[in-house]
């Protein structure tokens, strides 16, 4: 029998506002312990939360981002459960009027084929702390910094049938809320979290499985890896004629196997309520069309529009795109007066081989757009070739270095001597005359290495294009 | 000197504080000789405090001392919600009202004894032993601001600040002889008040007179940034706004509120007031409210909801009692939480979290926001007809000691002519109208519409400038001598 995997997602986003959902305390990540807390956050008795307003913002930007629903009348919840890294012991969250509901994000496969993944509902709730458990002591502390963060719950359709689409989803998912501005979406940081509901099925049956739930996968491959583990071991209940168990399952990265945490015998019952401390609210239409006419040119838009304008090939453009930061900087290397093509040619090979090399976002490199526009322009009007720019762009990424400095510091500066690079070429013919014999004697492959030696010759300085003409030139007189 | 000064109202006080016929240090001396010569008989406070006189800044009430009910949390104070759970609980913060009452001068003498969590009506739910009602010591004060009240009433505080969710200012005003006011919900920020039922929950005072306790509220009232439930509007001027003038004020009386299951010397003495409002012009006219059969079953099934998820932080991880008694995580809850209430806040907190439960929540909580809302409704309906509405306060006056504990469910009931103006926002204020043949005060509840604070303040003002019964002070009726 061949199965279908059904898959849903629930997605937390830590919104990057200033400060957390009903206090003042700052949202930054880290600190020491308990220093980004105050009575609120904590739930000190007698405390009351008063909403954020940029966090309902956010909130709205993202479910209209999202194409959802916003509900005009919306309020906040409390979810009751009893646990130490929960001050108030319930969590501030929407249950019954979430502020969007209705969604669809479209996205595209490897193949090409495009696919709509439904938005079951967007709401917004407060982080809980965390505990620290500390083997020595045989202790457990409470931090309460991430008490309170804001934090938005965006819950899919189970409208996922394979690991790849649910990654392009959250690709997209990610590339729109840094887009907007909302969230950084930082996995590591843990400011995108996923929470990933599987189930198996007969090909073809219209009925959903017996789903389990499964936590803690804190990467895009944590997630690709714990899908194609659980898919496997309910597809081998099923065919061992066992069923599955509805549960909770932890992803366990070392052991890459997913384990049950509880089930749904145990689950807990919230006793969800609306909260009595937060009033309900009233969303105009007025507030909607200002946060509409506020929305960013995403990265859909801006790839269409570098196709249109730049005549950019599509891949280029998604790459170009695929970072908001990363777009930022292309738009002001062109203001610059930067070549676009030339410039995306840097950016897809030098800039983002040196981000994925140095494991860094584009938001947060220091180089900048006028030091990459100084070094094309630099190859462009001859003074360095272009491995030499490469090794030049090497040297300056990390700190934004003085590309001039640089060149002249090192004598890097291309060498436009006729009568060097002619001396070189007869240098280099001389002392292989084997290689001239075997060009000659039609060992096409001869010729690059009588160029990369005459290359050498001239410590890697000569413009390229002319090396290779003046050993042409020279071949074809020997002929 | 001082046998003189714990006569007067707060105002009346606040006056001769001005006019130097009395300096702050008398008023404190004289309440602190009070407070000494009662609290044993009577256990109205908790903690009381020696606070050292300041000299007299503006305002009517400069100078005066009060003091706090116990579930207002005072900066360097412990705010104990008469509750073992929160025995040493001492708040790194103020609640708001007690930087207002502060800016105006005001001293406060300690923190007032309670029912545990404001869950009762009769102050014998304290982890810190009953506070006794001064006219009777055999009888309870009500509750739960039973210490509030009696404080107030025994002559130990010129004011006090109570808190009312169901009843808690108005009851205990009416059993001991004074005068309790509820604000029209959210304008008295509850920030700093330890929850109860926030939807329902809003401080107020207790005072000697309804002129005090306008004095009082204009400090009290007011936006705040901290509350989110509370409201915009224009504040202050109540005291100024007191003519006692009620020509043309319709007063309604709802008849549902005088049938069965009320004393007939408490009907007498409300239906009196109507009698003394009439003979200054107002109107008074009998309708019908039927309500009053949903009133109390929606009151405690919403009180309880938000209690039970209001009182769950109480679980010993982070300050205030912990049960040295537990193996894992969940034993120090269960531990803490078992020693740590008393049996009528378990009682409420598992009613509450019944009827939260998936399966319950549509027939029980649901119910009773349906209800809610029709009780509100039925307000505003008769607010288009009426300005203040007339009803007793209690439907007897204070029982005994141990006679209300022993039935939770009559004591539930006998909240029925207040807990519907806390369901419904409104603003209440309990005024003293006589005594019983035994002796005991008896109140009368004057209902307005919302954001009418100043209307049943004038109205409760215009009886108390005909009657003398807010005046009388425990000691002539065989109380706590004065």
């Amino acid at each position: 029998m061949t199965w279908e995997t059904v898959i849903g997602l629930e997605t937390h986003v830590e919104l990057c506002t200033k400060t957390k959902i009903f206090c003042s305390c700052t949202t930054e990540f880290g600190g020491a312990p308990n220093t980004h807390c105050c009575p609120v956050c904590t739930g000190m008795p007698g405390t009351l939360p008063v909403l954020n307003k940029k966090v309902l913002e956010f909130a709205v930007k993202a479910g209209l981002a999202l194409n959802g629903e916003i509900t005009r009348h919306c309020k906040f919840d409390r979810k009751n459960y009893f646990y130490p890294d929960l001050p108030k012991a319930y969590q501030i969250s929407q249950l019954y009027l979430p502020i969007a509901r209705n969604g669809r994000v479209p996205i595209r496969l490897e193949s090409g084929a495009e696919k709509v993944v439904h938005i079951h509902e967007l709401h917004m709730e407060e982080d809980a702390g965390k505990l620290v458990h500390d083997p020595w002591l045989e202790e457990t502390r409470c931090d309460y910094n991430r008490c309170g963060v804001p934090l938005i719950e965006i819950v899919t359709e189970p409208d996922f049938r394979t690991a790849e689409e649910v990654i392009a989803y959250l690709e997209k998912l990610r590339s729109i809320l840094q887009y907007l501005g909302v969230s950084d979406c930082k996995m590591q940081e843990g400011s995108l979290r996923c929470d990933v509901n599987l189930s198996v099925r007969p090909a073809g049956s219209m009925e959903l499985g017996t789903r389990t739930e499964m936590k803690n996968l804190s990467s895009f491959k944590a997630i690709a890896r714990a899908i194609a583990y659980e898919a496997k071991r309910q597809i081998e209940l099923m065919e061992e004629g066992k069923s599955v168990v509805q549960e909770t399952r932890r992803w366990d990265e070392n052991k890459d196997a997913t384990f049950a945490m509880r089930s749904k015998e145990n689950a807990q019952d919230y006793r969800y309520f609306p909260d009595p401390d937060v009033p309900p609210l009233e969303i105009s239409e007025e507030y909607l069309e200002q946060l509409r006419r506020e929305q960013p040119e995403m990265a859909e838009e801006k790839m269409a529009r570098y196709q249109r304008e730049y005549g950019l090939p599509p891949y280029d453009t998604q790459m170009l795109t695929s970072q908001k930061a990363l777009a930022a900087f292309f738009e002001t290397c062109l203001s610059l007066g930067s070549d676009p093509k030339q410039t995306a040619n840097w950016i897809m090979g030098q800039v983002l081989g040196q981000l994925s090399a140095k494991g860094i976002e584009a938001k947060d490199m220091k180089l900048t757009p006028s030091t990459l526009v100084t070094l094309i322009s630099m190859v462009k009007g001859g003074r360095l070739n272009r491995n030499t720019a490469v090794k030049v762009f090497e040297a300056v990424f990390d700190d934004d270095g003085d590309v001039e400095g640089y060149v002249k510091a090192h004598g890097l500066e291309q060498i436009n001597d006729p009568e060097a690079l002619t001396a070189a070429v007869e240098k280099v013919f001389a002392a292989n005359t084997q290689s001239v014999a075997d060009f000659k004697a039609g060992k096409e492959k001869a010729f690059g290495f009588l160029v990369g030696q005459v290359m050498r010759e001239m410590k890697g300085k000569a413009d390229p294009q002319a090396v290779n003409s003046a050993v042409r030139k020279k071949l074809n007189a020997e002929r | 000197m001082d046998m003189e000064l714990t006569r007067l109202t707060a105002l009346e006080l606040g006056a001769a504080l001005k006019k130097g016929e009395a300096s702050p240090a008398d008023a404190i001396a004289a309440a602190q000789e009070r407070i000494s010569a009662c609290q044993d008989t009577n256990n109205a406070f908790i903690t009381p405090a020696s606070p050292s006189p300041a000299p007299i800044g503006d305002g009517p009430l400069a100078g005066v001392p009060m003091a706090l009910k116990d579930n207002i949390c005072t900066k360097g104070v412990q705010t104990s919600c008469a509750s073992r759970i929160l025995g040493g609980f001492i708040p790194p913060y103020n609640a708001t009202i007690v930087e207002r009452l502060s800016a105006a001068g005001s001293v406060s003498m300690g923190k007032l004894n309670m029912d545990e969590f404001a869950m009762g009506s009769t102050s014998e739910t304290s982890f810190y032993g009953p506070t006794r009602n001064p006219w009777d010591l055999s009888r309870i004060p009500g509750g739960s601001s039973g210490g509030s009240a009696a404080a107030v009433a025994a002559g130990e505080v010129w004011y006090a600040i109570g808190s009312d969710t169901g009843g808690s200012i108005r009851q205990p005003a009416a059993y001991c002889g004074v005068t309790g006011m509820k604000p029209t919900y959210g304008t008295v920020s509850r920030y700093g008040l330890i929850a109860y039922a926030s939807s329902l929950d809003q401080m107020g005072p207790i005072a000697r007179s309804a002129a005090d306790c306008a004095a009082v509220l204009d400090i009290m009232q007011g936006r705040d940034p901290r509350d989110g439930t509370s409201l915009e509007g224009h504040y202050g001027g109540l005291l100024p706004s007191l003519t006692g003038d009620v020509r043309g004020l319709k007063i309604g009386v709802p008849a549902d509120c005088f049938g069965q299951g009320l004393d007939s010397e408490v009907r007498k003495a409300v239906l009196a007031v109507a009698h003394v409002l009439k003979s200054r012009g107002a109107l008074v006219e009998e309708f019908s409210l039927p309500i009053m059969e949903y009133v109390v079953p929606a009151y405690y099934i919403i009180a309880c909801a938000e209690a039970s998820s209001n009182l769950s932080r109480f679980d010993g991880v982070k300050y205030g009692w912990r049960s040295p008694k537990y193996e894992d995580l969940s034993g120090l809850y269960a531990r803490t939480r078992t020693e740590g209430f008393g049996s009528e806040v378990k009682r409420r907190i598992l009613l509450g979290t019944f009827v939260l439960s998936t399966g319950y929540y549509d027939a029980y909580y649901k119910k009773a926001l349906q209800a809610k809302a029709v009780i509100t409704k039925a307000y505003d309906e008769a607010f288009q007809k009426y300005d203040v509405l007339l009803t007793p306060t209690t439907p007897t006056t204070a029982p005994k000691l141990g006679e209300s504990l022993g039935d939770p469910l009559k004591m539930y009931l006998s909240d029925i002519y207040t807990v519907p103006v806390n369901l419904a926002g409104l603003p209440g204020i309990s005024i003293p109208c006589g005594f019983d043949s035994q002796g005991l005060p008896i109140g009368a509840q004057l209902i307005g519409p919302p954001l009418g604070d100043g209307i049943i303040l004038n109205a409760a003002h215009a009886f108390q400038q005909e009657t003398e019964y807010h005046k009388k002070a425990p000691a002539e009726k065989g109380g706590v001598s004065l």
